[in-house]
């Protein structure tokens, strides 16, 4: 492992998170280059199993405790520091979700190293690693060198497709490390799974989702307007859901759903990675939003520079007047 | 019950954002400051735990333009006490901010003890690291982040925290206190305070000055900037441009084509 790439392999009740195969996609490319190995590290309660499913990896290390089945960050942190500490490797990519949110930070203040966050790709430039990072709700791009090792990178989702980090085997090398850890501060007491009833957007062609640009509740009419006109479901972006304007199940993004319909549409959502993360793989996605330079653009197929509610009502009677005259013809 | 809330300002993502001249930060010039949108929800929770168990709050945050603004309106909220760190350099990187809010806190007479620092889980330039956890690691104190509700079991020292997981799953926490908790959002929307109340709160209390602390050297490499620069639209989209009418009718089109009506 000295020497390495590493991936913190996230699993989740009981099960490897996607973004740990696009991570370890990611890690394959990067340790490749530098023709060093990639290494998976996994923590978790009952992991050999789940260690079996890193056959992207060159070798596995995982850790196997109690206190480790569900991830809360500072036993996580405590475990990796010890799996690292005699290992020196490269970089460790750490998934950026609310699974793992923190870890990165914890474990580079234990090993003493930088942490980078928000990392939406790396380079290797002149055998030197270089992470990409979005800020700013993704407005701003910055590539940085984390100046020392190893890098601790925090990965937003998505930076790979996860098909390329799958493996038919598993890894020649699987190696159980164990560790001791503190008595824990922070304890799980429940999942709360969400509330079945409302609609399940995951299942919907076609969603209509609104962000902070539709200014007000009482505009949420002409949203739920067009959503009917097209067949379709109205989602929100956080900020909507945060203001109560809508229920938490119609939240898209990195707290809330991940969807794929045939058609999103876009309004007044600036296109944070956060929520891009729940709905890039859509199939058709159109956005409406008064600012030019606003990050949804990067990813949308159709961009309208325009004020959502002033659009709203043309948009919706255009689309009844051509949804009539096909249902007539 | 002591709370303490940690404020930081972010550049208002609404303006344009420039590049300074050399290429590797933000042009602070023309930026206007705004409180971070996660630490509004950690201040709006912490008020809200006051009513609920008569609790005193400090806030707490680094010296920043607009920053008394921020401050004089904690007040006007419910805060009962507003502290502003002055005389670092502009700039700080957000493991040096964390540290000297933690060494503030540990060292400066009056602040501790605390029951409970509530702070954004996120802001949007934590490029390198997250407050909470970095202040949490620098006291001793045990961290969770994304929270979305709070309560208070002062007679057993715990707080009962929900955190957001993917997929609108939720987990239910025992955390002992004193603790550092990130908020991502408080159970209801920051309240609205009117600007008359902000200013009537200039004039009647004080935010208090406290200087920066001497940081130890923190020991560790520096996140390094290679370049900085505006993430462009790509090009990816293809623009509709025209009257509204002009527009729907093209994009019905375009939706027509794709089968999608």
């Amino acid at each position: 492992m000295t020497g390495s790439i590493c991936v913190l392999a996230e699993q989740w009740r009981g099960h490897m998170s996607e973004v740990t195969y696009e991570t370890l996609a990611l890690g394959r490319e990067v340790a490749d280059q530098l023709g060093i190995p990639l290494t998976a590290i996994l923590t978790g309660s009952n992991a050999r199993e789940l260690a079996r499913t890193l056959g992207a990896a060159d070798s596995v290390l995982y850790v196997d405790h109690p206190l480790l089945a569900e991830p809360v960050p500072q036993p996580c942190a405590q475990a990796l520091a010890q799996v690292m500490a005699d290992r020196r490797p490269r970089a460790l990519l750490v998934p950026l979700t609310n699974v793992s949110l923190g870890v990165s930070t914890l474990l580079s203040i234990r090993l003493g190293v930088a942490a980078v966050n928000f990392c939406k790709d790396l380079t290797v430039v002149d055998g030197q690693l270089r992470a990409l990072c979005v800020m700013y709700g993704g407005k701003i791009e910055v590539t940085v060198e984390a100046g020392g090792e190893p890098a601790i990178l925090g990965i937003w989702p998505g930076a790979r497709p996860a098909d390329k980090g799958r493996a038919s085997r598993p890894a020649s090398t699987i190696e159980q490390i164990t560790v001791a850890l503190e008595e824990p501060r922070v304890r799980l007491k429940k999942y709360i799974d969400p509330e079945a009833g409302d609609v399940d957007l995951s299942r919907q062609d076609v969603l209509v989702a609104v962000g902070r640009g539709i200014q007000s509740r009482d505009n949420l009419g002409l949203v739920e307007e067009l959503a009917k006109t097209l067949g379709g479901a109205v989602a929100g972006s956080r900020p909507v859901i945060d203001q109560g304007w809508l229920p938490l199940s119609r939240q898209v993004g990195k707290s809330g759903l991940t969807v794929r319909p045939k058609l999103y549409i876009a309004l007044g959502i600036s296109g944070a990675p956060e929520h891009v993360e729940g709905m890039k793989d859509s199939g058709l996605i159109v956005a409406v939003n008064s600012d030019p330079r606003a990050p949804i653009f990067n990813i949308a197929h159709y961009g309208i520079v325009a004020d959502v509610v002033e659009t709203l009502p043309s948009l919706t009677a255009a689309i009844g007047a051509k949804r009539s005259v096909s249902h007539h013809a | 019950m002591h709370i303490l809330v940690l404020l930081k300002m972010v550049p208002d993502v609404v303006e344009e954002l420039e590049i300074a001249p050399g290429g590797k930060a933000l042009d602070l010039e023309y930026l206007r400051m705004i409180l971070s949108e996660s630490d509004d929800h950690a201040l709006e929770e912490a008020l809200v735990l006051k009513e609920r168990h008569d609790a005193r709050i400090t806030v707490l945050a680094l010296d920043a333009p607009e920053v008394d603004d921020a401050l004089f309106t904690a007040l006007a909220k419910g805060a009962d006490r507003a502290i502003k760190i002055v005389g670092m350099d502009a700039g700080l990187s957000t493991r040096q901010a964390a540290r000297v809010f933690s060494q503030t806190i540990a060292h400066e007479p009056g602040i501790l003890p605390v029951d409970l620092i509530l702070t954004g889980v996120q802001a949007i330039d934590d490029l390198d690291g997250l407050i909470a956890p970095l202040v949490a690691d620098d006291m001793g104190l045990p961290y969770l982040g994304i929270i979305t509700r709070l309560d208070l079991d002062a007679p057993k020292h715990l707080a009962l925290a929900v955190k957001e997981y993917p997929g609108a799953v939720r987990g239910e926490f025992e955390v002992n206190l004193p603790a550092v908790l990130g908020m991502q959002a408080a159970e209801k929307p920051p309240r609205y305070v009117p600007v008359a109340k902000v200013r009537a709160t200039m004039k009647s209390r004080t935010v208090d000055c406290l200087p920066v602390p001497t940081l130890a050297d923190g020991g560790w490499p520096a996140v390094q900037v290679v370049e900085m620069r505006r993430n462009e639209p790509a090009g990816h989209a293809e623009m509709l441009e025209g009257a509204p009418t002009q527009v729907s009718e093209r994009l019905c089109g375009i939706l027509a084509e794709h089968g999608l009506l």
